[in-house]
C-alpha cells in the first residue's frame, strides 16, 4: 500500500462525499417503504455500512493516515464484529426463538 | 565513566534538542508530525471504546428485536420517519461543515474555519431541536416506558399530563386486567398486554440509544464552542491544527452512530405497516 502524497482531501472531494451520503440517505429512506421481506434490514444496513465507510475514510482522513491507525481501527471493528456475530449466533440457535 | 559521557551526548538530532520549536510542541515528541500522529492514534483508541459501548447497545437491540419482533415493529413504526430522515440530512451536513473547518484550519484560513465551526454548531443544535420535538411527541402519545404508558392500560402518567391520541399500536390500550387470564397468551387481551409490555422494551432501547447519542452531541457542541474560541484567536494553522482535527474525529464518530441508528430504529420495520 503506497502512502498518498496529499495529507488531506480537497473541498471538492468533500462535496462529492456529501453528495454520496445524501444520495445514500434518500435511497435507504425510499427503499424502506418497499416490501423486500427479510432483505429490508440487509439493504438498509448495507447502505449504512457504505455511508459509514465513506465518512471514516474521507471525513475522518483514515484513507490518508498511517498504517498504525488503519490497523488499530481494523482491529477495533473486528472486535465489534466478534461481539455481534458471537452474541447473535448464540441467541439465534436457542430454542425459545422461532 | 563511559555511560556518563554517553548521557551528555544528545539523544537525537531532532527539534527537541534545539532551543527553538513550535510553542504547541510538547517536549516528549520529536516533531509536530510525530505529536499529531500520536494524538490521532490516541483519539482513535478512545473512539474504538465508544464504538464498543454503542456496539453493545446495538447487539442487545438486535437480539430483543428478533425475540419480540411484532412488538418492535409496532414501536418502530410509531416513530416519525420523516423527522428521522430530516435529522440524518442535518447531521450529514454538519459532518461536511466540520470537515471543511478542519480543512480551513489546515490551510490557515482563520475566518472560514470560524464560520465552518459556527455552521457545524448551528446544524448540531438543529439536530437536537428535532430530537427534542420527537421526544415530546413520544411523551404526548404516552410512549414513555414505565410512566403510565397508554399501551399497558394506564392512560395517565405519573404527573397526570398524558393526552391519548395515538392508536397506531393497534388499540391495545383497551385491554382489561383480569387475574384469571393472567399469563395465557391464547387469550387476545393477554396477548395484547404482552405485546404492549414488549413495546415498552422497544421504547427503552429507543430512548437509551438516541439519548446516549444526543448526550454525545451535547458534549460535541461543548467541544466545538471551545474550538471556536481557539480558532478565533488564530491558534490553528498549517503547522498546528491537531485539536480541531480531533474534534472533527469525535463529531464524525457521532455522525456514524446516527447513520446506524436511523435504519435500525426508524427504517427496517417500516414496510410492515406502510407509512
Amino acid at each position: 500500500m503506497s502512502e498518498p502524497t496529499h495529507s488531506h482531501p480537497t473541498p471538492g472531494l468533500y462535496l462529492v462525499i456529501l453528495l454520496a451520503l445524501v444520495v445514500g440517505t434518500c435511497l435507504t429512506w425510499g427503499i424502506a417503504f418497499v416490501d423486500l421481506g427479510k432483505w429490508n434490514p440487509v439493504v438498509a444496513l448495507t447502505i449504512a455500512v457504505i455511508k459509514a465507510v465513506l465518512v471514516v475514510l474521507f471525513f475522518m482522513h483514515v484513507y490518508y493516515s498511517s498504517k498504525l491507525t488503519k490497523l488499530t481501527i481494523s482491529a477495533g471493528v473486528f472486535w465489534l464484529l466478534i461481539m455481534i456475530t458471537m452474541s447473535l449466533s448464540d441467541y439465534l440457535t436457542r430454542t425459545f426463538l422461532p | 565513566m563511559r555511560t556518563e559521557k554517553m548521557r551528555r551526548s544528545p539523544l537525537s538530532t531532532s527539534q527537541t534538542t534545539t532551543t527553538e520549536h513550535h510553542p504547541a510542541l510538547a517536549h516528549q515528541f520529536d516533531s509536530m508530525e510525530q505529536q499529531q500522529e500520536a494524538s490521532t492514534f490516541g483519539m482513535w483508541v478512545f473512539l474504538l471504546t465508544e464504538i464498543m459501548m454503542f456496539g453493545g447497545l446495538f447487539t442487545a437491540y438486535l437480539i430483543y428485536r428478533l425475540k419480540y419482533y411484532p412488538a418492535f415493529v409496532a414501536g418502530s413504526t410509531s416513530i416519525s420517519v420523516s423527522w428521522g430522515f430530516a435529522n440524518t440530512l442535518v447531521l450529514i451536513g454538519s459532518s461536511f461543515t466540520m470537515a471543511m473547518a478542519v480543512w480551513a484550519a489546515q490551510k490557515g484560513y482563520r475566518k472560514s474555519q470560524v464560520w465552518f465551526l459556527i455552521g457545524t454548531m448551528v446544524l448540531g443544535t438543529a439536530f437536537l431541536g428535532v430530537k427534542a420535538k420527537e421526544y415530546y411527541d413520544k411523551w404526548d402519545e404516552c410512549h414513555i416506558p414505565g410512566i403510565g404508558n397508554q399501551v399497558i392500560g394506564k392512560p395517565f402518567n405519573a404527573w397526570g399530563g398524558c393526552s391519548i391520541k395515538d392508536t397506531s399500536l393497534g388499540n391495545i390500550a383497551e385491554e382489561i386486567r383480569d387475574p384469571n387470564k393472567h399469563g395465557n397468551p391464547n387469550i387476545p387481551e393477554v396477548a395484547a398486554e404482552q405485546t404492549a409490555k414488549r413495546t415498552e422494551i422497544f421504547f427503552s432501547f429507543y430512548f437509551a440509544m438516541t439519548g446516549l447519542h444526543a448526550f454525545h452531541m451535547v458534549i460535541g457542541l461543548g467541544l466545538l464552542a471551545w474550538l471556536l474560541l481557539r480558532a478565533k484567536s488564530g491558534e490553528f494553522g498549517p503547522s498546528y491544527y491537531t485539536p480541531i482535527e480531533l474534534g472533527g474525529l469525535y463529531w464524525h464518530f457521532v455522525d456514524i452512530v446516527w447513520i446506524f441508528l436511523f435504519p435500525l430504529l426508524y427504517l427496517i420495520s417500516r414496510h410492515q405497516h406502510g407509512v
